[in-house]
This record gives C-alpha cells, sequence and structure tokens, in this order.
C-alpha cells in the first residue's frame, strides 16, 4: 500500500479522495494549495503517487507538477492530475511539466481506485 | 385506520404495564431505562407533561402515561420505571421519558400477527395504535410511539396559558 | 467498493456557498465594460470547482449549467469579451441561479431546472450558442460504433514501443501492460534489440518494446474477443506521446496485420472515455427522507490551538487536586483552595475560548448586501453607494444567522423610503448619490450594528399624523422625537406615500423589532429631517450563555437575567395599591410598577383562599423595552453564569421562559424570559379587565 500526496483547495473533493483511498489501505497526507504540497514534499519522502488538482488559487496544479519533478525524490513518482477540462490543452500542459496522467471528473470512487491502479507499483 | 402488513417482518417490542393492560412500544424507540427522578415543572404543562429533568447534558420532558391516557396517577417512587424513548416528531428527533408502572418482556412479533385495533372508546386514540397482539394469552397493545408523542404529546400542550380571551375589542 | 459520499457533500455545499459569494463579490466589483483579469480568473476558478465537485457528487443539473456559465467567462479570461453591465446582469443570474440548484440539492428535492434551462439559452445567446456544441458529436459517433459491428473479432494485437522519455512521466511499462491482461488472455513478447551497451545504459530510460496478443478468455473470464479498442487505448491514454501504439483487432478470415484497426478513429475513442464517464458519474441524489443537516463553522487553527493548551493546563491542575486528594489532612488546605482556584480559572478560560469558536466576522452577514444595494439601487432608479464599517467585529453565529433577516428589512427599507431618487437629492443640493452605511462594533457586552442612510430622514409630523391615523396615538398627545419615531415600530405602520414591493406593505418593522427582542436586543432610531436616519441595533455577544440571578417561586429555582434587573427590594405592604380590584401596582419613588406574580402566572403555587396569596417577601423590578414590572419572588439565591439549554430541542417553546440550564447540582433550572411575562401578564390583565367590563354591563342592564 502506498503513501499518496493529494492536493486540491476544495475540501470536499480532497477528503472524498483520502477518505476512499485510505479506505483502500493507502496512507494519505492532505495539502491544501501547492505551496503546502510542495513543503510536505520535501520534508517527507516516500511518496508512491501525488493526485493534485489542475484548478487551484495561487500555484495550479501544472506548476506545482513542474516543482514537484525538479526534487530527486520525486523523479519518477506517479503524479495524476485531477481535472474537468474536456479539451486536450490543460492535458498536454501536464504531461509537459511531467504529470504521469489524468483523472477526468467527474470520477466516483471506484473509478479512482482503478485509475491509481494503473500507476501504483 | 391502520394498515396491517401482511409480509413477514417482524419487529422486537418492549412491553410495559400501566395499570392492568400490557402495552408494548418498537424497541428500536428504546433507549435507556430509568428509574423515577424529580422534575422540574414546566408552567402551564399539561398535567401528564411532569416537568423536565437533565439527562446527561440534555434537557428531557417527563410524561406520565397513565395521565395521559386518562388513568388514575400512581404514586411515583423507587420502583417506578422510566421509559426513555428517542422519536420523530415535528420531523426533528425527540428524546423523552414515559413513566410506567413496570416494564414487562421484550417479544418478537412478525407483523402478519397483528389485529388491527377494535374501536375502544377511552383515552387512547386508535390513531396511536400500530395494532393488537396475543402474547401467552395475554393481549398486548403495541402503540405508534412516534405518532402518540407527535400528535398526543407535543401538539397538545401547545394551547397558550393562561387561556386568551376572545378577541371582542370593545371600541 | 462502497463509499458514502454524503459527509463529502456536505463540505462541497458549503464550498459551493462560498465560491458563489466570490463571484458575486467579484461580479460586483466589475465596473461598466472594465474586465479586471483576476477577478476574472477568481471568478472563473470558483465556477470550474463548482462545476467539477458537482459533476462529481451527482448534481447533475449544476454542473451542466455551470459548464456554460463557464464557457462565457473563458471568454471574459481570454479577453474576447468584455464585461459590460448586460453580462454582469446575467452572470449575477447565474450564480443566484446556481445558489438555487444547490440549495434544492442540499434539500434532498429534485431541482427545478426550468429556470435554469431559459438561463441558459440567455447565456448561450450571449455567448453565441457555441456553449452546447459538445453534446453533438457525441451522438454521431455513438451511431458510428453501433456500425462498427462488421466481422466477427477475435481478439486484439498491440504493439507498445515506449519512447525513451515514457520512464520520467511516472508511468510504468509493467503497469500498463498487467492492466491488458484484464482486458482477455494474453501473450506477450518482449524485445530488447534497442537495448545499448551496460555501460552506455541510461537507467532513467526506456529501451525495451512489446508486442501483446491479447486472444481467448484470461484467468477472470474477459474475452478478449468483447473487448473494445477503445478500453486498450484508454490503458495507453496517458502515455499517447510517449510511445508508438498499434492496436489491431484479430480476426477469423484475415490475418491481423491486414486490417487497419488501429490508426483509424480518435473520435471514437474520445466518445467511448465520455461514455465510460457518464457511466461512473452523476447519479441522482437519492430519496431518503431528509435528514437534518448538521451545520458546521469554519474555525482559525489558532483557537483550537489555544483550547487544546487550555484543556493541557486543565489536566495538569486536575492531577495537581488528585494528588492532593490522596493523603489529604488540612495541613494542605491553602494549596487545595489555590487548586480550586486554579480550576476556576481553568473553567472560565475554557468557557471564553469555546464561547470564541462560534464567533464568527459579521462580514459573513454583510456580504450579501452589495448584491442587494447593486440590483435594488438598479430597480428603484437611485444612485447607491454602499459603505461597510466594522466588517471583521466578530458576533456568535447563533445570533449572526437570526440578524439577517432584519437586517435585510431596515437596508431595504433605506433604499426604499429613506434615499431619495436623485433628481430630489440635486434639488435639495446633495450629491446625487445617496449613502447607506452598514457598521458593526462591540461596546460592553453588546455588539452593535447601525444602518445609517443619508437621506430624507423621518418626518416628525407626517409620522404623527399617521400615529393619530392608525389609532396608535391621540391627537392630543405629547410625544418626543424618540417617542415618535419609535411607532414606525408599531405593528402596521408605514409611511412610503407609495407602497412599493421592496419593503413590503408595512409588515415589517414590528417584526424586526420582535425578532430583535426575542435576541435579547433592542432597537432605536435616530433621525434629522432631510440629512438621514441612524437604526441602532444592540444585541448580546452571545446567546449560549448568560449572567443569571436564581431566585425562588414555590419551591422552584429559577433563572432571571441579571441584565434585565433594575433592582430588588423588600415589599413594603403600604406600597402596593389596587388598581381596578385584581391588579396590584407598587409604588416605588415616583413611578407606579404593575406586580406580577410568577406563581399565579405559571400557576404552580397551591389554590391559596382569596387574600392569602401575597405572602412573596421580594419583589424584583426589572426592565424590559422601557416597561417595568416588579416579580414577586420568595428569595433570591446566588448569581451565576448559566449555559442556555434549549427546551424546544425536546419538548417545545414555554411562553415566559427562554429555556433551561443545569445547575451545579444537576437539577435543571427554568430560565424566565422578561418579554414572554410581560406579554403574559398584559393579557391576564386584559382579560381580568374584559370580564369585569361585561359583569358590570350585564349588572347594569340588570
Amino acid at each position: 500500500m502506498a503513501k499518496i500526496l493529494i492536493v486540491d483547495d476544495m475540501a470536499s473533493m480532497r477528503k472524498m479522495v483520502a477518505f476512499t483511498l485510505e479506505g483502500a489501505g493507502h496512507t494519505v497526507v492532505q495539502a491544501e494549495d501547492g505551496d503546502i504540497a510542495l513543503k510536505i514534499a520535501r520534508e517527507q519522502s516516500g511518496f508512491g503517487l501525488v493526485i493534485t488538482d489542475v484548478n487551484m488559487p495561487n500555484m495550479d496544479g501544472i506548476t506545482l507538477t513542474g516543482e514537484l519533478r525538479k526534487l530527486p525524490s520525486l523523479k519518477f513518482t506517479p503524479i495524476l492530475l485531477l481535472t474537468t477540462e474536456a479539451g486536450t490543452d490543460k492535458k498536454m500542459e501536464g504531461k509537459a511539466a511531467g504529470a504521469t496522467g489524468w483523472l477526468v471528473k467527474p470520477f466516483d470512487p471506484d473509478k479512482l481506485l482503478m485509475t491509481i491502479k494503473k500507476v501504483l507499483r | 385506520m391502520v394498515a396491517v402488513n401482511m409480509d413477514a417482518s417482524r419487529h422486537q417490542y418492549l412491553t410495559f404495564m400501566l395499570a392492568d393492560e400490557e402495552y408494548g412500544v418498537d424497541i428500536l424507540t428504546v433507549q435507556e431505562l430509568r428509574g423515577w427522578q424529580e422534575t422540574t415543572p414546566i408552567p402551564n404543562a399539561p398535567s401528564y407533561v411532569l416537568g423536565v429533568i437533565n439527562l446527561r447534558g440534555v434537557v428531557i420532558p417527563i410524561v406520565d402515561l397513565r395521565d395521559r391516557f386518562g388513568l388514575e396517577r400512581m404514586e411515583y417512587g423507587p420502583t417506578t420505571v422510566v421509559i426513555i424513548v428517542k422519536v420523530i416528531a415535528s420531523g426533528k428527533e425527540r428524546v423523552l421519558g414515559i413513566v410506567v408502572d413496570a416494564v414487562s418482556e421484550v417479544y418478537d412479533i412478525a407483523n402478519s400477527d397483528l389485529q388491527p385495533p377494535p374501536d375502544m372508546d377511552g383515552a387512547i386514540s386508535i390513531d396511536f395504535i400500530t395494532g393488537l397482539a396475543t402474547m401467552d394469552k395475554k393481549m398486548v397493545i403495541l402503540l405508534d410511539i412516534n405518532r402518540l408523542v407527535h400528535e398526543g404529546i407535543l401538539s397538545k400542550s401547545k394551547s397558550p396559558m393562561p387561556a386568551t380571551a376572545p378577541a371582542t375589542e370593545a371600541a | 467498493m462502497a463509499v458514502d459520499l454524503d459527509q463529502f457533500k456536505q463540505i462541497f455545499f458549503e464550498e459551493s456557498f462560498e465560491g458563489l459569494e466570490t463571484m458575486e463579490t467579484g461580479l460586483l466589483g466589475m465596473t461598466d465594460g472594465e474586465t479586471n483579469l483576476d477577478i476574472v480568473n477568481d471568478i472563473f476558478r470558483a465556477a470550474h470547482s463548482i462545476k467539477g465537485g458537482s459533476a462529481t457528487f451527482g448534481f447533475t443539473a449544476v454542473a451542466s449549467f455551470t459548464h456554460v456559465m463557464e464557457g462565457l467567462l473563458d471568454e471574459m479570461r481570454e479577453g474576447k469579451r468584455q464585461a459590460d453591465q448586460t453580462v454582469i446582469n446575467i452572470l449575477l443570474e447565474s450564480v443566484d441561479e446556481i445558489r438555487t440548484l444547490m440549495t434544492a440539492y442540499q434539500n434532498r428535492e429534485d431541482p427545478d431546472t426550468d429556470q435554469a434551462q431559459l438561463l441558459q439559452q440567455k447565456l448561450e445567446a450571449i455567448f453565441g450558442g457555441s456553449g452546447n456544441t459538445a453534446a453533438a458529436p457525441e451522438k454521431e459517433s455513438a451511431n458510428k460504433s453501433e456500425a462498427a459491428e462488421e466481422n466477427r473479432l477475435l481478439g486484439w494485437h498491440i504493439e507498445f514501443t515506449p519512447h525513451d522519455n515514457l520512464l520520467i512521466t511516472g508511468n510504468d511499462p509493467a503497469l500498463l501492460l498487467s492492466e491488458l491482461a484484464y482486458l482477455g488472455k494474453m501473450t506477450m513478447v518482449m524485445e530488447d534489440g534497442a537495448l545499448p551497451p551496460f555501460t552506455e545504459m541510461n537507467p532513467e530510460r526506456c529501451y525495451l518494446r512489446w508486442k501483446i496478443d491479447l486472444l481467448g478468455v484470461n484467468d477472470e473470464g474477459t474475452d478478449a474477443a468483447q473487448t473494445e479498442e477503445a478500453q486498450i487505448r484508454e490503458i495507453f491514454e496517458w502515455v499517447e506521446d510517449e510511445c508508438d501504439l498499434v492496436v489491431k483487432g484479430i480476426y477469423p478470415e484475415r490475418k491481423a496485420s491486414d486490417r487497419r484497426a488501429g490508426d483509424r478513429r480518435q473520435p471514437g475513442q474520445l466518445e467511448d472515455r465520455r461514455q465510460s464517464d457518464r457511466r461512473t458519474g452523476p447519479r441522482r441524489p437519492d430519496d431518503k427522507a431528509p435528514a437534518a443537516q448538521p451545520t458546521t463553522i469554519r474555525v482559525d487553527t489558532n483557537r483550537i490551538d489555544a483550547l487544546i493548551d487550555m484543556v493541557g493546563e486543565l489536566v495538569i491542575t486536575q492531577s495537581m487536586l488528585g494528588q492532593l486528594g490522596e493523603d489529604f489532612d488540612m495541613s494542605k488546605l491553602s494549596r487545595l483552595k489555590e487548586g480550586l482556584e486554579e480550576l476556576e480559572r481553568n473553567s472560565r478560560e475554557i468557557q471564553d475560548a469555546v464561547m470564541k469558536v462560534r464567533m464568527q466576522p459579521i462580514s459573513f452577514a454583510f456580504n450579501r448586501f452589495p448584491r442587494m444595494v447593486h440590483d435594488l439601487s438598479q430597480k428603484l432608479g437611485k444612485k447607491i453607494r454602499l459603505e461597510l464599517v466594522g466588517e471583521d467585529t466578530e458576533m456568535d453565529k447563533t445570533v449572526m444567522e437570526k440578524i439577517n433577516d432584519p437586517l435585510v428589512h431596515l437596508v431595504r427599507n433605506s433604499l426604499d423610503h429613506g434615499l431619495e431618487t436623485p433628481d430630489k437629492r440635486i434639488a435639495k443640493g446633495k450629491d446625487e448619490e445617496g449613502v447607506v452605511c452598514l457598521k458593526a462594533y462591540h461596546q460592553g457586552g453588546s455588539i452593535v450594528v447601525e444602518v445609517s442612510d443619508d437621506g430624507n430622514g423621518l418626518d416628525r409630523n407626517k409620522l404623527f399624523a399617521k400615529g393619530v391615523e392608525r389609532g396608535l396615538i391621540k391627537e392630543t398627545d405629547v410625544l418626543t422625537d424618540e417617542q415618535i419615531y419609535m411607532l414606525l415600530f408599531a405593528a402596521g405602520f408605514s409611511t412610503a406615500e407609495t407602497l412599493s414591493d421592496i419593503s413590503g406593505r408595512g409588515v415589517g418593522l414590528d417584526v424586526v423589532r420582535r425578532n430583535i427582542e426575542s435576541l435579547g436586543g433592542n432597537v432605536d432610531v435616530r433621525s434629522v429631517l432631510g440629512e438621514g436616519t441612524v437604526f441602532t441595533i444592540r444585541l448580546p455577544l452571545t446567546l449560549a450563555v448568560l449572567d443569571g440571578q436564581l431566585l425562588k417561586v414555590d419551591g422552584q429555582t429559577y433563572v432571571l437575567p441579571l441584565n434585565s434587573i433594575i433592582e430588588s427590594l423588600q415589599i413594603d405592604p403600604n406600597a402596593i395599591s389596587s388598581l381596578a380590584g385584581d391588579a396590584e401596582v407598587y409604588q416605588l419613588r415616583d413611578a407606579y410598577i404593575p406586580m406580577v406574580s410568577l406563581s399565579e402566572l405559571f400557576a404552580t403555587g397551591e389554590e391559596k383562599p382569596r387574600g392569602e396569596e401575597k405572602h412573596c417577601a421580594l419583589l424584583v423590578i426589572v426592565e424590559w423595552a422601557d416597561k417595568r414590572i416588579g416579580l414577586m419572588v420568595d428569595d433570591l439565591l446566588g448569581q451565576q453564569q448559566v449555559v442556555i439549554k434549549s427546551l424546544e430541542t425536546n419538548y417545545e417553546r414555554v411562553p415566559g421562559l427562554s429555556g433551561a440550564t443545569i445547575l451545579g447540582d444537576g437539577t435543571v433550572s427554568l430560565i424566565l424570559d422578561i418579554s414572554g411575562i410581560i406579554e403574559m401578564s398584559t393579557r391576564v390583565r386584559e382579560q381580568a379587565m374584559n370580564t369585569r367590563r361585561a359583569t358590570g354591563k350585564r349588572n347594569r342592564v340588570a
């Protein structure tokens, strides 16, 4: 079971994702914005997965992805973007910044768990 | 009108005595049993509302069911039992205590064994009765406690006191 | 895995309402024709969050409506559209609509989407109709996928060649391949031909490629023949650009390599993903009986930390006292006293801190007014500026919830009746723009909220005439300005020459006053004709605790709010005079004060023969809204702070009582409601008078 960092300024989404992942036996660390996420990522190690919302104030999820990828500990760690963007622009931007993949809202707990199976080692 | 459900579902009922009759309430509504304790009377409440008590920091009313059903009141003493029930009334969960003579049994009764109540004269409207059941050759009257509290206890105490004079203003 | 989403829905509702407020504030901050990109971005982000969340939590009506709104916002964000008044107004309407839809979901009702559709059409009209194009191709391609059922498909042949940068995106070929195994029986060949000599190998790169056949039934019983190409593509969706992927169908007659299924249909792939989204996404709200929604409160973590510190101190004090009790003797008395004092201080501090948890800045209540003033000033054709002062002033959440409606009423009243139209203002030499000011501050143990305007002010003579007309006062009455102004708060009093639908039809200010008084507060009004009016509301800081005077009547202990007590005195029988039979008044210096027997009013005393009942020793003079009465009580006990418990939680409202509390010995004591008692005793008196009048008449007739 993995240690997972989840970043979302919306508490409802963040907690729902955390609750689902914890229910599946994972350890979850929550961050409510990009700055906090970066701080946590610098201070802690052993993350097996990062899930971040794209649409956040101050630092969006794509910028955050780019920053996280710069950290040696997260160089190969899967990073998934939570996005509602139907278009491919954001996804491509995300990929360019180093994201592993994305999870398109709406999603439910089952889909979330299915999706992370694709990247969790 | 009481609809008697003919399916096989069963309910457990806690029964208690009032005068010589045995009454039952759905055991799921029963929160706990307590002994009698002094109540703080509520001004201008109906006589069957004995007052309020402190139940672990929550203020709950205590109702004398004998009085409510028009039976003669009993002295309250160490053997008096107060059944604390949690009901849904006026769209809210409410906790209150009902004073009974003694707690009797817990019965498992199938809905299909319930008889519709006959037209009884007396203080209990048949609206408050789910049905009648015969256990060990005795009759048990099963109460719809939610309805009893909602329509038979809370709404009855609403009459403002002192009673208002008819609105005949001398002009 | 079944996860109950309800708990997160509640958080989501709160976040959404906050988001809507952000949107509203932002929209109101945009002046006509000028697009402030920061604000637009904020609004867009809020809308976007609401859209994503509502789709996830199954609030489809909100999700689809927000989607259209977002399109318009996106254009503004990209500078393609200016924020003119039409656009701002329709966006404001949209905010309202989302709020309505959201409220319906929160109450577990089916949202009424008619209004939303109407608005959606308006939005689309502005937006050039391009907002709903997404729906069209979806249908088209659905037909196409049906047509794909041509030949009997046996399975799939896949060639997967990762680019050497695939690992750096966090993807793992092994995981991708094991995903494939869910879709059918898999056979796989790995080619390592591209693998460089060991010394030249970069461990961050991927040099391998795979050829996979999905053919037949796997261990889970999934037949590769039933697998759709899109399912395979979906597995590789994230690595599309980091690999070469060939997907070909395997058919009985022809060889797999003859088919060009692999590079055929981008649109099909998109379409299938959408369908799977639809399957897993929106659900209808279940039709459970509406449960009471728990209300939550947001608390600054500093306050919680402070609370935890204090509890820590309490624990220390408790263990100190515990040790002391182990082997106590009188020599340790002073330490015991110290300990108890410490305990008292701890409890008091914790109480204060817990109360602070409930304190919220009044800006929560003020926030709705910019919008209201904006809308109403347009409707009334007045130019109005709203000023907010002291928005950070904190008050108890419950008080705030209850003060909302009175505030709305007073502000509406100012907008409607107080402020003049621009031409009238100019004629008077005033600035054509009127000002309404909401101001909050603390004063002693109260919070004061003022609603002021620089409008016409109250016209003493007009009010007086109206009061006479309404039978509230007599022409001969001599009244101070203050008394005349208070007529505004009398039932059925309206001064507007033309009634408008804004501040109602004269119902209201009396209700406002009653609401405020029921909170233990009061309201007054000051005015200068031609210059303006100030309504001042005073409220207790909190409703949860009360400084009380304990007293005894008929053996029962009651709590009287300390701040309502003027004085208490020994009853001097000579000072009692009977007015009209039953009613008695007490002469206190120059005033006659009606005496009220709680024993009679509450019918708690035993029936006594007439003439013997007035045995109470003490009279407590209390005041409420300028009315004074004397309560007859048997005994006064101590004063203490009590925590107010509602009687309505498990019982119901009782006239003359504002609640109950639990005393130190665990018994319940009832809290007296002075305004209620005055009302009750007045009614009793009137009743008695009516009966006497009636009997008197009868006697005369006889």
